[in-house]
């Protein structure tokens, strides 16, 4: 058994850690260990084709988070006060959205841009001389699309832990609906809100199948990772590979962190 | 006759089917401690909870100080609530739970004024000097003593307080149920308190009203709900009391501790309306008292309470010992069998 559950981890890791590792070694040779060096990180960050990809990818992270936190949250809110069938029905669609497969909302958010485009391409040519075309923006409302999904699951989660009775306490002392949610409501879900920040900006990130579906001319890191090694593997790649592994794993581990402590507090509170 | 803070006028309270508060004619008046006392599920919460502004009735009105307030959301009402688990805001500090409410008015309150009424507040509930920690870090009466403070600080027309002992353990409850009423004999606000317990409504209020199945049965001070219940019910739930039946629907009720009991007739005190023979059934040891249950041939099974100091005059009896009972004519009482 245990052997079995090392050649399981090898496999699964070994890739992995040749990326890592290719990326601090010295020589060009992937596969030849020629001492330790950041060599290629400096080559790297110096590529202004990397550079831009790389700020491309961030910008499209950094918005998907902002966008789908928003949404995610008001849309957990909204769902607090729906009951019955309706409450079933949203909540399917929430699993469904996360559950579905990038390369399906891939397609389909194709499609569905490419059809609007066709219908009101040539009216705007015509009146406004501008054409809707793919691109950075399509690949944010993508990923908006599931992440919303992700926040609002997060926040529902910590919604559903919290206790009534805060609300109505605030009230009782004079406090108006809004000034209850700004004080008690938004700061108690706020771990929740942030952890889901995280996750949507990791999911963003390092997401590779929808955006080389709508990316349109715009080049996301994970994009110009895939079109480069079709002329082979560089040091260069593994570097930003790595880069962007250790990123992911960095936020998702934060955002573990503070849903665990978030979960911790309020537990004390009840005790 | 003293100035009415809070008063329903015939006020119901429907969800869906279940009729929570029928009929309620309740008027709470300036600086007195009211308990509104009953069992699971008569609708003491839904009547709270509509002073407060968290339901509104479906029929009747709500008045505050003689303002018409049916309708009127909770945080436009002078009053505050003491939430059964306390509802502490566990994301701020103590002394920011307690200031929370001052915080909320326009115009605000300087920081000056803010700290100096916290100050205030906590010493009078005897947490001075704890406005810096966290809630987790306070035992449950500690919480609850914040709670306490975060409603006073705002020196509401009524202070409602959801059975805000129940979850304490027996000892703390006994010394919070003194605090609670050495506290509103020197704030001076009026205090409404929910409970199902007949002992701590009895022991802390100057008047109880006892409610059934959404409807309210008799209001009084805690003498007159005692002595003169208007009913079976009343009876049965403030104190103990044994009941004989009568004619038409009525019930006698004589308290235990209103039997005389003796080893022969000749020996029971002069003026009894009622003696009877019988046979001691149990006998509980209480300290102070002893309660025996009676079986007579003319009255059936009833117990009868006797004080320690009694025992020199009437002595102490067994189990299977023969009897005699008796009660003075003003200590039965015909009542309606609810
Ligand atoms: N929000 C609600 N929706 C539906 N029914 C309710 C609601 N609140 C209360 N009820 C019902 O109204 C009745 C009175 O409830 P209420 O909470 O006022 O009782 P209570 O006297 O406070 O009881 P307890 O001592 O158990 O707290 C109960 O039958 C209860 O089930
Ligand atoms: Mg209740």
């Amino acid at each position: 058994m245990r052997v079995y559950l090392v050649l399981v981890y090898v496999f699964l890791y070994a890739p992995i850690a040749l990326i890592v590792g290719g990326s601090f070694n010295a020589g060009k040779q992937a596969m030849i260990w020629q001492g330790f060096s950041l060599e290629w990180y400096g080559k790297a960050f110096s590529n202004p084709l990397i550079t831009e990809a790389l700020g491309t990818s961030l910008y499209i992270a950094l918005a998907t988070a902002a966008i789908s936190s928003v949404l995610g949250l008001m849309a957990a809110l909204g769902l607090e006060r729906v009951k019955g069938w309706l409450r079933t029905f949203f909540d399917a669609l929430i699993y469904i959205a996360i559950m579905v497969p990038g390369i399906v909302i891939g397609i389909s958010t194709l499609i569905a841009f490419v059809s609007i485009f066709e219908l009101v391409n040539p009216a705007l040519t015509a009146t406004f001389n501008i054409r809707l075309q793919m691109g950075s923006w399509a690949v944010i409302a993508a990923h908006v699309l599931f992440n919303i999904a992700v926040v609002a699951l997060l926040v529902r989660a910590r919604l559903q832990g919290m206790d009534r009775s805060l609300v109505e306490a605030s009230e009782d002392l004079y406090a108006t609906p809004f000034g209850t949610f700004r004080q008690i409501v938004l700061p108690l879900l706020a771990p929740a809100v942030l952890a889901g920040f995280l996750l949507a900006f990791t999911f963003s990130f390092e997401d590779f199948i929808i955006a080389y579906f709508v990316a349109g001319p715009d080049v996301t890191l994970p994009i110009y990772v895939f079109s480069s090694i079709r002329r082979g593997v560089t040091p260069e790649i593994n570097a930003v590979g790595t880069v962007v592994l250790v990123t992911s794993l960095l936020l998702l581990v934060i955002a573990q962190l503070i849903l665990q402590r978030g979960n911790q507090a309020r537990v004390r509170a009840d005790g | 006759m003293k100035q009415v803070v809070i008063e329903f006028r015939k006020v119901s309270k429907r969800f869906g089917d279940i009729a929570a508060v029928i009929d309620n004619n309740l008027a709470v008046e300036q600086g007195e401690f009211l308990s509104i006392l009953g069992p699971s599920g008569c609708g003491k919460t839904t009547s709270l909870r509509m002073m407060a502004g968290f339901e509104q009735p479906t029929s009747g009105e709500v008045f505050i100080r003689g303002e018409k307030v049916t309708g009127v959301p909770a945080y436009r009402r002078p009053v505050n609530m003491v939430f059964q688990h306390y509802a502490l805001f566990p994301h701020l500090s103590i002394a920011d739970n307690v200031s929370y409410g001052l915080r909320q008015r326009s115009p605000r309150p300087s920081a000056g004024e803010i700290t100096k009424s916290v100050d205030e507040a906590l010493d009078m509930v005897r947490l001075g000097g704890f406005g810096k920690r966290r809630t987790y870090e306070l035992s449950g009466g500690q919480q609850q003593r914040v709670a306490l403070a975060r409603a006073l600080i705002n020196r509401p027309a009524v202070l409602l307080l959801d059975e805000p002992l129940a979850a304490l353990d027996r000892k703390l409850r006994r010394e919070m149920q003194v605090e609670l009423q050495n506290l509103q004999r020197t704030v001076g606000i009026t205090f409404l308190l929910v409970t199902h317990d007949q002992e701590e409504a009895l022991s802390m209020s100057d008047r109880v009203c006892v409610m059934r199945e959404g409807r309210v049965v008799q209001t009084g001070s805690p003498r007159d709900l005692y002595d003169t219940p208007i009913n079976r019910y009343v009876a049965e739930f403030v104190g103990k009391s044994n009941f004989f039946s009568a004619a038409s629907g009525n019930v006698t009720s004589v308290r235990p501790e209103l039997i005389d009991i003796a080893a022969r007739r000749k020996d029971l005190p002069q003026g009894l309306a009622i003696r009877t023979d019988g046979r001691v059934l149990n006998r509980i040891f209480l300290g102070e008292q002893t309660e025996y249950r009676i079986a007579s041939d003319e009255l059936g099974e009833f117990t009868v309470v006797a004080p320690r100091k009694a025992e020199h005059l009437s002595g102490t009896f067994n189990i299977g010992d023969s009897i005699s009972a008796g009660w003075r004519p003003e200590h039965a009482r015909l009542l309606p069998d609810n």
